[in-house]
């Protein structure tokens, strides 16, 4: 089989000299990349590079254009005639182009064609030809990203390349970037004078990108350690000791913001429970599920609107509310409403409707996580200090559970359907006495109380898998964060939610996620044991009520 | 009288034909988890063979007879299983089942199996150190995927720091400490492997992929080994996209993700992260083609993805029955040693062997994610690997082998000590 191939490659080869020698009026280019294309689609992966590279020598459009492509992971061949093209994936198959024409050649089913494979050594590869061919490109950022691409890309001889780019750059940030590759380059020379010039770079301007470049220096120079370059060892063990001193200092606001971004999620996935739970005293084992509610709504709406993903999130939330709420509704008028001041009950019927609920979410999308997209706005790293880089989406979750947290309040405090909330919270028969409808107020409190786990739901498709299990991995959480906090008190569900958060995000690198769980656990439940009602207790009448 | 004798004639007759419809088809039991965790993983599983017999009856059946499905769920309840298992065996009187996932679901079933003399298909790589008479193993062994991963990280990659992460069970323990082994024996030294375990279903990876950016920033190419399990793998995934930790920098190379995991998952991050299994979707063989479309004929979806479990399904499936039409019946001690030697076509291109220590041989391939989803195979071991029960690099299982044909006859046989140390599993 082996040899058949190469024989066939030969004769691809032989085929493509022929037709050199007929088209002598073609420009040289035009075959000259004939020929590397040719060869690609049998090439082993060593031999890929070697054909990379020459693509890369040629630095004509078309090449450049290809090798865009390979990364891509968009150059595909013909099975049949081993032709290689540009194939664009459709929902009704692959768009094929031609490669020196940029004319479209016609739609196959996937078959018809196969990808030109890579690897991650020669993607790295691929990626660092295109970088050096786009350092001097008109865009500033692409600029920065070429610089940033040969920074990890450890080719010395790249240096000429940028010290070149350096001269002609005007943009200072561009600039920044580039003389931080050209310092990482000169680190790699032999050359003892420009090793100690990039020390001195590095020691003015401290990057925890370079640490592990600087380690890897100072461990080649254990090897050889002697009296000349006794001096830049010592130096680049200044530099890792500023890195590291940096690093230890933002490591600790890192840790807070972890702790508060899991305490907002806490929170998200808690609030709900602290209405239904807190404020009507009902054990609802299938809060969870209407979060998972709520994660599934925000997939259904990516399949409804495939067009406004960027949107996506904003559209869901009032569909998972909506959703959420009505499943709510229907649970506490069809179930619950017949099992109040019966706990044990309520927990029992909870907890099947949980399992029910969780079934039929399996019969219906299937027992497999749903792929949830997560929208461009909400990827990526702000980065505030080279050290220290927050990512946008959970920066975007922390704001959210507080703005949630605030329109809960004003809910709750401000308009009539929350006086009234708070009416038959505290006493009952009073506020039923005063005409209010409590049967319908309770209706309206779990479905509130539903809703807002509908939401959490859509902030939770961007953290985890939306599965029929996402519930359950929260339930017990969720009860954690409410009895801690203080059962029937917003404030407390929030101080709770960012204490267990924070806590837990500063064990963790002592003793390990594991542990971390287990501890938190047990400082609740003897926290528990000290003060009953938790952090926040309601005082006076209604809590002697309520009891 | 006259009634009695009615009363005897009827029963006998319905007993008759009771025995008679038990006897125009052979039971074969499915024991995989419809509902509870697991069934995201396992209801796949259970189609493989529904997809199978029913194949299998189309052209035929089996010795004149047709094969019927006995399809039972455990809910992903381990003791369950064990009460499912004997309901299969005792009630349903089946000739075979293919069935379990974890490992805990497998060692709940194996005492009742023993007991009863059934036999189990298991599909699904495992941390092995284990041979059971009354089960064939058709998934990887640690040296069929853990220590071939790992080579191909050291020799090709370049790995100079180890990174195991896993989920807290028995699978990720067990290997990560043959991998600690391995990595010890080969050199690495002990401040450059870091073991780190987190809990089931774990969604918040900040603090871990913080770690593993730290440790990595130490001079030497570092990278991530993960046993992490079942869905607390898409958290994970989508951390080290968020953080931009990217493959060319420290790639992760999974034992637990396949077509089926990132199937629920963006990719587009992903690309160029590993996965050792023995089969992938994207395997190029006529046996795959064939078997990538029966399937999605099967289920009517054309976006159903394949996984190696399922190809061990079908290997499994294939070898009992070629060893039942040697042999000519379905008896378990008959069968069972008719199965040893048997080669049947895997999905890859190769042949499967079942070896006397109830494990197969398998070749090992190394893919890379691609954005669609599925593997770039970028190595493939020269030759089938044959799956080895015992490990040889934990001092207490080195010595261990296990044979199932005279003169051993045993699944945990000390060649140092010469005795069947009588462990049944």
């Amino acid at each position: 089989m082996l040899n058949i191939g190469e024989d066939m490659n030969k004769f691809a080869k032989l085929l493509v000299i022929i037709f050199m020698f007929l088209n002598i009026n073609n420009d040289s280019f035009a075959q000259n990349i004939d020929e590397l294309l040719a060869a690609l689609p049998s090439a082993k992966f060593s031999e890929k590079e070697v054909l990379v590279s020459k693509l890369g020598d040629l630095k004509t459009e078309t090449s450049i254009k290809v090798l865009k492509s390979l990364e891509k992971g968009t150059l595909y061949f013909l099975r049949s005639s081993k032709k290689v093209i540009y194939a664009d994936k459709t929902e009704e198959g692959y768009i094929l182009t031609d490669i020196l024409t940029s004319e479209i050649i016609g739609k196959v089913k996937k078959k018809k064609i196969k990808r030109i494979s890579l690897n991650n050594k020669l993607r790295k590869f691929t990626r660092t030809i295109i970088a050096k061919s786009s350092l001097l490109s008109q865009k500033p950022h692409i600029r920065i990203h070429s610089a940033k691409v040969i920074f990890g890309s450890r080719s010395v001889e790249l240096l000429p390349i940028i010290n070149e780019a350096l001269k002609k750059e005007t943009n200072d940030k561009v600039k920044k970037q580039i003389e931080m590759t050209q310092a990482r380059l000169w680190l790699l020379t032999e050359d003892k004078k420009l090793q100690e010039q990039s020390l001195d770079y590095f020691s003015n301007n401290t990057d925890p990108k370079v640490q592990s470049v600087i380690n890897e220096f100072i461990q080649n120079l254990d090897t050889e350690k002697n009296d000349s370059n006794l001096l830049i060892y010592n130096k680049a063990i200044s530099v890792v000791k500023k890195i590291e001193s940096d690093i230890k200092f933002f490591k600790l606001i890192e840790n807070l913001f972890f702790g508060l971004s899991l305490g907002s999620i806490l929170f998200l996935a808690s609030v709900g429970l602290a209405i239904t739970f807190g404020v009507m005293g009902v054990i609802n084992l299938a809060h969870g599920e209407m979060i998972m509610i709520g994660a599934y709504t925000t997939y259904v709406t990516q399949l409804a609107f495939p067009n406004l993903i960027e949107y996506s999130l904003m559209i869901s939330l009032p569909f998972a509310f909506i959703v959420a709420g009505l499943v709510g509704i229907i649970i506490e008028r069809g179930v619950i409403r017949y099992l109040y001041g019966r706990p044990l009950e309520t927990l029992l019927a909870t907890f099947g409707i949980s399992l029910i609920l969780q079934q039929l979410v399996r019969s219906i999308f299937s027992p497999i996580n749903r792929p949830v997209i997560t929208p461009n706005w909400m990827s990526g790293m702000f980065e505030i200090h080279p050290a220290l880089s927050l990512s946008y989406g959970r920066l975007y979750i922390i704001i959210f559970s507080i703005t949630v947290f605030v329109a809960l309040l004003a809910i709750l405090s401000k308009t009539h359907v929350g006086i009234q909330i708070r009416a038959v919270m505290q006493n009952r028969s009073m506020a039923r006495a005063m005409g209010i409808k409590t049967g319908w107020i309770d209706s309206m409190t779990f479905g509130l109380g539903s809703g807002i786990a509908g939401i959490a739901g859509v902030a939770l498709s961007q953290i985890t898998n939306v599965g029929p299990n996402l519930g359950q991995n929260y339930i017990i959480d969720c009860f954690m964060v409410v009895v801690f906090g203080g059962v029937g008190n917003l404030w407390g569900t929030l101080t709770g939610a960012f204490l267990i958060g924070i806590g837990n995000k500063f064990l963790e690198p002592f003793s390990g996620a594991v542990l971390a769980k287990i501890i938190t656990l047990i400082f609740v439940i003897l926290f528990i044991q000290k003060r009953p009602r938790g952090m926040f207790a309601l005082k006076g009448r209604a809590s002697e009520i309520n009891q | 009288m006259h009634k009695l004798k009615i009363l005897v004639i009827t029963i006998t007759s319905v007993l008759l034909t009771y025995a008679s419809i038990a006897a125009d088809t052979i039971k074969v039991g499915v024991l995989h988890s419809l509902s509870g965790t697991m069934a995201i993983s396992e209801s796949t599983l259970k189609d493989t063979i529904l997809m199978m017999i029913d194949e299998q009856n189309k052209k035929g059946g089996l010795l004149g007879k047709k094969l019927e499905a006995v399809v039972v769920d455990p809910a992903s309840d381990w003791p369950l299983f064990a009460e499912k298992t004997r309901e299969l065996i005792e009630v349903h009187k089946v000739d075979v089942i293919f069935g379990c996932w974890t490992s805990v679901s497998r060692k709940s079933v194996l005492p009742v199996l023993e007991e009863l003399n059934g036999l189990l298909f298991y599909p699904v790589q495992y941390e092995g150190e284990e041979s059971s008479k009354n089960v064939f193993y058709t998934g990887a062994a640690p040296n069929q995927q853990a220590i071939p991963a790992v080579n191909y990280f050291m020799n090709e990659l370049g790995i100079k720091r180890w990174i195991l992460v896993g989920t807290d069970y028995v699978y990720p323990r067990t290997t990560n400490k043959i991998l600690e082994a391995y990595l010890l024996s080969k050199g690495v030294a002990k401040e450059d492997i870091m073991i780190n375990y987190t809990p089931f279903g774990h969604s918040d990876w900040q603090t871990i992929v913080a770690d593993i950016k730290a440790f990595g920033s130490a001079g030497k190419k570092t990278g991530v080994v993960s046993t992490i399990n079942g869905d607390a793998n898409v958290p994970f995934y989508k951390e080290l996209g968020t953080v931009g930790i990217d493959a060319t920098d420290i790639p992760v190379i999974a034992f637990s993700v396949g077509e089926e995991e990132l199937a629920g998952l963006d990719t587009g991050p992903l690309v160029g992260h590993l996965a050792a299994w023995n089969y992938f979707m994207s395997s190029e063989s006529e046996e795959n083609y064939a078997c990538i479309e029966a399937w999605h004929k099967f289920i009517g979806d054309d976006s159903r993805v394949t996984n190696d479990p399922m190809e061990a399904h079908v290997i499994g499936f294939n070898m009992w029955v070629k060893a039942v039409e040697n042999v000519g019946t379905t008896e378990v001690d008959v069968v069972r040693p008719a199965m040893y030697g048997l080669t049947v076509p895997n999905l890859t291109g190769g042949i499967a062997v079942m070896n006397t220590n109830h494990h197969l041989t398998k070749p090992v391939l190394i893919g890379e994610i691609l954005d669609d989803g599925q593997f770039e195979i970028v190595y493939e071991t020269p030759a089938g690997v044959i799956g080895d029960a015992w490990t040889d690099f934990l001092p207490d299982s080195s010595v261990l082998v296990a044979d199932w044909t005279p003169p051993i006859s045993c699944g945990n046989y000390n060649i140092k000590t010469g005795v069947c140390s009588g462990q049944n599993y």
